[in-house]
């Protein structure tokens, strides 16, 4: 892979970026939109539930005595 | 003790309702991606064959459309794997491996294919040759299909669990054929009718903005050519998703007898059924289907029903009542009834309990391997030993016999509406008509409704699973409060309004421009 191949994948990303009208304004939705995504969502109202009930390398025990329960008991 | 005293039942209402929410949201903008993909790369292959810049404006124009989509949609399908994790963690867990691997294999593909001719597709106009360009266009267009193949693999498993073996020490599913699960017969059926159906939405909406043009005395040239595009991808689509449906009914059939019912809503099935047209089934209520009694005002094609889902005039359709109670398959295979199915899931539940309290116990190998072929012979079983009452084995009737119709109907709508337009632009002149024009720019929220519904079908119609007789939702659900899957579900609610009206406001602008 020679050096102008690569320059010219750099020239072809680095031009279109900064002759972007509508895409400007894609970029930044689509940037917002992956900060409320994985920054607020994730963070705040999406944990994994299972790695916060069990411990590490034991969460098949939790979810085992979850689903044996749900199938025993009723 | 009941688990439901442990469980909030409204947990898993509300992260049914919260996880439908996000996947009608993120629909919204797939098919329109996949459909849109077609035809930009068609209007352009018409540029490269011609080299008349009329047609590269008009690729231009189409590519501008579908990158608003696109970046509107790029993102909102991982909230499902968030939701996974927080609200459906038995489930999440339980599938173990066999989500893994396609979805890794749909992310990796997603960001090289897309993020690498994407880039090309809008920046390289000046920066490449035609041929690349045009090369660089069909495989956005195949990158995001294959995509959608992964997704589809993923839920095509749980519709029809195969290729893989329950571990009962880890709790998980372990995938043995990687071959039986990315070609499995249902995926195939599950993508060709996915993937068909969008190109629909694609035409339809070539069409539709073409016709608003032409309405507006506006950019004649370019409607009048892509409303032709636009209407040939969606009749050939159109009459495809009608085989595909076809071919997808049968497998649902064999596979998913009970969907079939409610969609069908037959209570009490045999040879020679008949395919309701439509009737006043009560939109409201589950049907009293124990009493087998008909809806009033059923208008029906004799046969059909046996035609389409065994492509025999005298085909046997079970209904609700006989998969109920059980039923003999024409080649012999008798299926167990509901209360015998419930005792071996039953029986599988208990054999893993005893399983794994022996395995810390100590025990010899003897005893666990005893215990390891009792949970094996059930474990075809294992989800039906969750449920309490029989009943809850029947999907709701209502939606699924109504977003049946809605999507057949509606299908059948849009190929005598592509073959009116095509008439109109080979044998009469389409700029004229204001009526079909008005027609077009409607049918687009249609197509939509009918897309949509083949979803219900597909989701609802295999309710209580979420893995298909191995896993209700009720065991999948996590343990969590309710009211936090309420506040989530009402923020996306709020994000995904405004996000839907922020795209709609751009699109509009973009096609308010015109090219």
């Amino acid at each position: 892979m020679g050096k102008g191949f690569l320059t010219n994948v750099f020239r072809l990303y680095y031009d279109g970026f900064r002759n972007m009208t509508l895409g400007r304004t894609l970029w930044i939705i689509i940037l917002v939109k992956l900060f409320v995504i994985f920054v607020v969502l994730k963070v705040f109202f999406f944990p994994n539930h299972i790695k916060e009930n069990s411990t590490a390398g034991e969460e098949d025990e939790y979810v085992a005595g979850e689903m044996i329960k749900r199938g025993i008991d009723h | 003790m009941n688990f439901l005293s442990a469980i909030d039942l409204g947990t898993i209402e509300w992260s049914r309702a919260q996880f439908a929410l996000t996947a009608i949201y993120h629909w919204l903008f797939v098919p329109l991606t996949l459909g849109l993909a077609v035809v930009m790369a068609v209007m352009e292959t018409k540029y490269y064959l011609t080299k008349d810049d009329f047609w590269k404006r008009t690729a231009m124009f189409w590519q501008r459309l579908f990158g608003v989509n696109f970046a509107m949609g790029v993102a909102t399908g991982i909230i499902l794997e968030f939701e996974f994790g927080t609200n459906w963690s038995n489930y999440s867990w339980f599938v173990g491996d066999i989500f893994g691997a396609p979805l890794a294999i749909e992310g990796i593909v997603a960001f090289f294919m897309e993020s690498t001719f994407v880039a090309v597709m809008f920046f390289g106009w000046k920066k490449v040759s035609p041929g690349f360009h045009l090369a660089a266009t069909w495989l956005t267009g195949l990158g995001a299909t294959l995509s959608a193949w992964w997704i589809l693999v993923a839920n095509a498993w749980m519709q029809y669990p195969v290729g893989c073996e329950f571990n009962p020490d880890t709790m998980r599913n372990e995938m043995v054929s990687f071959a039986d699960v990315a070609l499995s017969p249902f995926a195939i059926d599950k993508f060709c009718h996915t993937v068909i159906s969008a190109w629909i939405i694609g035409g339809v909406f070539t069409v539709a903005v073409s016709c608003w043009y032409l309405l507006k005395k506006r950019e004649e040239k370019m409607a009048l050519a892509s409303v032709k595009i636009g209407a040939i991808v969606g009749l050939i689509a159109s009459i495809g998703a009608a085989a595909t449906g076809h071919h997808s009914a049968q497998r649902v059939a064999e596979v998913q007898p009970m969907k079939l019912a409610a969609m069908e809503a037959l209570y009490n099935g045999g040879e020679s059924q008949s395919l309701t047209v439509i009737s006043l089934l009560n939109p409201f209520t589950q049907p009293d289907y124990e009493k087998g009694e008909e809806a009033p005002l059923k208008i029906a094609v004799p046969y059909g029903l046996s035609i389409l889902a065994t492509n025999s005039l005298g085909g046997y359709v079970p209904g609700v009542n006989d998969i109920l109670n059980g039923y003999t398959r024409p080649n012999g295979i008798r299926e167990l009834s509901a209360d015998e199915k419930i005792e071996r899931g039953q029986l599988a539940i208990q054999a893993l309990a005893d399983y794994r309290a022996a395995k810390k116990d100590g025990a010899d190998k003897a005893q666990l391997n005893a215990l390891l072929d009792k949970l094996k012979v059930n474990m075809p079983y294992f989800g039906y030993g969750y449920i309490r009452d029989k009943s809850e084995l029947v999907p709701p009737i209502p939606i699924n016999f109504y977003a049946f119709r809605v999507m057949v109907g509606v299908g059948c709508l849009l190929i005598l509406f592509f073959m009116v337009v095509l008439f109109f632009c080979y044998k009469r002149d389409i700029s004229r008509p204001a009526w079909l024009q008005k027609t077009a720019i409607v049918m687009v929220p249609l197509a939509y409704l009918a897309s949509e519904c083949g979803w219900l079908v597909a989701e609802f119609g295999r309710q209580p699973w979420t893995i298909q007789d191995m896993l209700p939702t009720v065991a999948s659900v996590s343990n969590v409060n309710s009211g936090s899957v309420v506040i989530t579900f009402f923020i996306f609610l709020a994000l995904f309004t405004t996000m839907l009206a922020v795209e709609i406001n751009i699109m509009l602008k973009q096609i308010s421009k015109g090219a």
